[in-house]
């Protein structure tokens, strides 16, 4: 996690916003850092997490992790973070043995059904009845990323429903907390992409968007970031405040600044 | 003393076997080590170098972490990395081509230079003894080989180079400059040979390689005309009839020839270099660079997807050249951007209004670096040039920097500026993966 990030957002690992769902996009740039961000963060803040990666690997998440500060490995051990390979359980559900059950068989069959991913979802955030497992604060569901589902042939409107159930599931029924990446493709004309950004953008409770700079490429600044508070229940206070801050990712880190006060420029 | 373990070894027992914890062994202090080999698979960046042979960890049978030929690790992260058969492109490219990673060339428009950088990536396979995959809808994958250039000696290049610059006086080192003396220190855009004359190769693309290499050489090939016998409508998986058989093909070889870790008792350790051509033009089968609206839209993407996870639990390296000019539907190409690690695009001024333009008259083409992944880190090793034109001259393929002439008329008239002006902005505003710049704004 990132300690600026956490600033920004005014949350710390001690006392997270519970029943939230967050959507993270990204324009022309890499927007993986805010899901090593939340990953680390959640499991700083020993929360149950949930993990649906489509995209990589679990070791390129878990050494990123490593420089952030957590260890995914033992995480996975003691039953705090279920982690969900996409690439890996594609292999296994188009060359292994068909007895094995299958989550993705949507790869495998025309249908596009997400309700096998939910299944899995549900059974890994719903606590179990024996009160031998440690209690964690709440379930929190991580996805990176949902643009991958509709590479794959998933529907624009069959992933809403996966969202729309697991934020029933996971949100208000379990008090926890769901974060979603999701790519924004504004030049192109991907229009089940931005039908999906548009309707879970409004579902959400806080949006964080990386873009690219306008004026192009700069070594010193990566991009910027928008961060999107959209209050669904206060219409006085706090209604659709965004703040615009520009980063740069290190090694280990991400430093945000102000626009403009790079301190490259400085 | 330290042991050594490997991720790869252990790939098959803790089922997060990933050749990307299959990091080469650094002489640079690292973190902590899996003692013992107990440490499960946990994955470091850094492994010391062992003292004593044979005194692997208890896990994986002991299997020591050998380097293989041809590869090194990044400098950055210590992602273990193959060449893509030209220097100047592994130094855009961040060092190289990781292991396990996807290299898609969006080709030009009459797959001249695509085609070349896919036999610089098979030719570099060969003479680096790494095993070959090649798959094609069009030509047969022998003749393919049979057209890979020939490697150079390192004595030789430096004679093909001058050559190549012997009508424009280049090597002026000792000359220092007078007015733009802050660019003295700048580097020079290519390696020479004596850097990384073990890691990347040079080629003279005026010769055949020999036929001895070339039957030294292991490779596996898949034409697609050989492989579908029958024209059945019936599609499994919902993919492709083509790319169904082809990721069989694909799987089919790297778990029996033990790339994916299945045969620890395998001492040598070997990458596979997958090259693939043409992928998504008809030939394939495939209607996405024919329609506006194609029926069988995810067929290229549920491959790719299908491809990168093949990749990810194997030691290979893959090459594939798309036809992205032909594909109507950006929302195709971007899809399979994002799905793909790294992008080069071409651009080749053949037939193009760009031809005549002073701004290019020196070169062939246009190179995009569009994205490069960030595998096991937060960042990425961009190079900062983004305006890269490339030329193919009688022997050498070479990429350099682009810049703009100086403007010299005497009366600076409106229409060549304005011309300059179009062609500066057609130099690309950024990186797609970093940032992109609005159209609208002109410095």
């Amino acid at each position: 996690m990132f300690p600026e990030l956490n600033n920004l957002l005014n949350v710390s690992p001690d006392k997270p916003e519970q029943g939230k769902f967050t959507l993270l996009c990204d324009a022309k740039t890499d927007g993986g850092f805010l899901v090593h961000h939340f990953l680390s963060f959640y499991l700083k803040a020993n929360c149950k997490v949930c993990f649906v990666a489509l995209l990589q690997s679990f070791s390129h998440y878990n050494i990123v992790g490593q420089k952030l500060g957590v260890n995914l490995i033992a995480a996975r051990d003691r039953g705090q973070l279920v982690f969900f390979e996409g690439l890996k359980s594609t292999v296994e559900v188009l060359f292994g043995s068909k007895e094995q059950p299958n989550t993705l068989k949507f790869i495998r069959e025309s249908s596009s059904d997400l309700k096998s991913l939910y299944e899995f979802v549900q059974k890994a955030l719903t606590p179990s009845g024996d009160g031998s497992a440690t209690s964690w604060k709440f379930p929190v569901l991580l996805v990176d990323d949902l643009s991958v589902l509709l590479s794959l042939g998933v529907e624009a409107v069959a992933v809403l429903d996966f969202i729309q159930y697991c934020r029933a599931t996971v949100c208000c029924q379990l008090k926890g907390n769901v974060v979603a990446l999701v790519h924004d493709s504004d030049q192109t004309e991907d229009e089940e992409n931005a039908m999906l950004m548009n309707a879970l953008g409004h579902q959400s409770s806080l949006i964080l968007r990386a873009e690219g700079l306008v004026t192009g490429f700069c070594k010193d600044v990566h991009g910027q970031l928008k961060i999107l508070r959209r209050g669904l229940l206060q219409p006085k206070s706090e209604q659709t405040r965004s703040l615009i801050y520009q980063y740069k990712i290190q090694d280990k880190s991400v430093t945000f600044f102000a626009r403009g006060l790079s301190p490259a420029v400085l | 003393m330290a042991a050594l373990t490997t991720g790869f070894g252990r790939a098959r027992q803790g089922g997060a076997g990933d050749p990307r914890e299959y990091k080469a062994e650094t002489a640079a202090g690292g973190d902590k080590l899996g003692g013992g080999g107990g440490g499960g698979d946990r994955g470091c960046s850094f492994l010391r170098k062992v003292s004593v042979p044979g005194s692997g960890g208890g896990g994986g049978g002991g299997a020591r972490l050998r380097s293989i030929a041809g590869t090194r690790p990044s400098v950055q992260n210590g992602q273990l990395l193959v060449s893509a058969g030209l220097p100047a492109l592994d130094q855009l490219l961040g060092g190289g081509l990781a292991v396990g990673t996807l290299l898609l060339i969006e080709e030009d428009k009459y797959n001249i230079y695509s085609s070349l950088i896919f036999k610089y990536f098979l030719a570099e396979g060969i003479v680096c003894g790494h095993t070959l995959l090649v798959a094609s809808a069009k030509e047969d994958p022998g003749d393919i080989l049979q057209e890979l250039p020939e490697p150079l000696h390192d004595d030789n290049y430096k004679k093909v180079l001058d050559e190549g610059r012997s009508h424009k006086s280049q090597e002026e080192p000792e000359i220092s400059m007078k007015i733009a003396w802050r660019y003295q220190n700048l580097p020079q855009m290519e390696a020479g040979p004596g850097t990384s004359s073990r890691f990347g190769h040079y080629y003279d693309v005026s010769k055949r390689m020999s036929q001895e290499v070339i039957q030294s050489a292991k490779w596996h090939k898949f034409f697609l005309p050989e492989e579908i016998t029958s024209y059945a409508n019936v599609e499994s998986c919902a993919l492709n009839h083509g790319y169904t058989k082809l990721l069989h093909f694909i799987q089919r070889v790297i778990s029996e020839q033990g790339f994916d870790g299945s045969n620890p008792q395998k001492k040598q350790k070997n990458i596979l270099r997958i090259g693939i051509q043409s992928l998504g033009s008809p030939l394939w089968g495939d209607d996405i660079c024919c329609a506006d609206t194609p029926e069988h839209m995810h067929s290229l993407t549920r491959f790719l997807y299908v491809l990168r996870g093949l990749l990810r639990m194997s030691l290979s390296a893959c090459i594939i050249t798309v036809p992205s000019h032909l594909i109507q539907n950006k929302a195709v190409t971007s899809r399979i951007r994002n799905l793909s690690d790294t992008v080069v695009g071409l651009e080749s001024f053949i037939g193009s209004e760009k031809e005549a333009n002073s701004l290019y008259k020196d070169y062939h083409g246009l190179i995009h670096i569009h994205q490069i992944p960030r595998l096991n880190s937060l960042i990425c090793d961009v190079s900062d040039t983004k305006d890269l034109a490339f030329k193919l001259q009688r022997k050498v393929f070479t990429i350099e920097r682009l810049h703009l002439p100086p403007d010299l008329s005497d009366t600076v008239s409106r229409s060549s500026k304005r011309d300059l002006v179009e062609s500066a902005k057609q130099l690309s505003p950024g990186c797609g993966m970093m940032a992109g710049g609005k159209e609208h704004l002109d410095f």
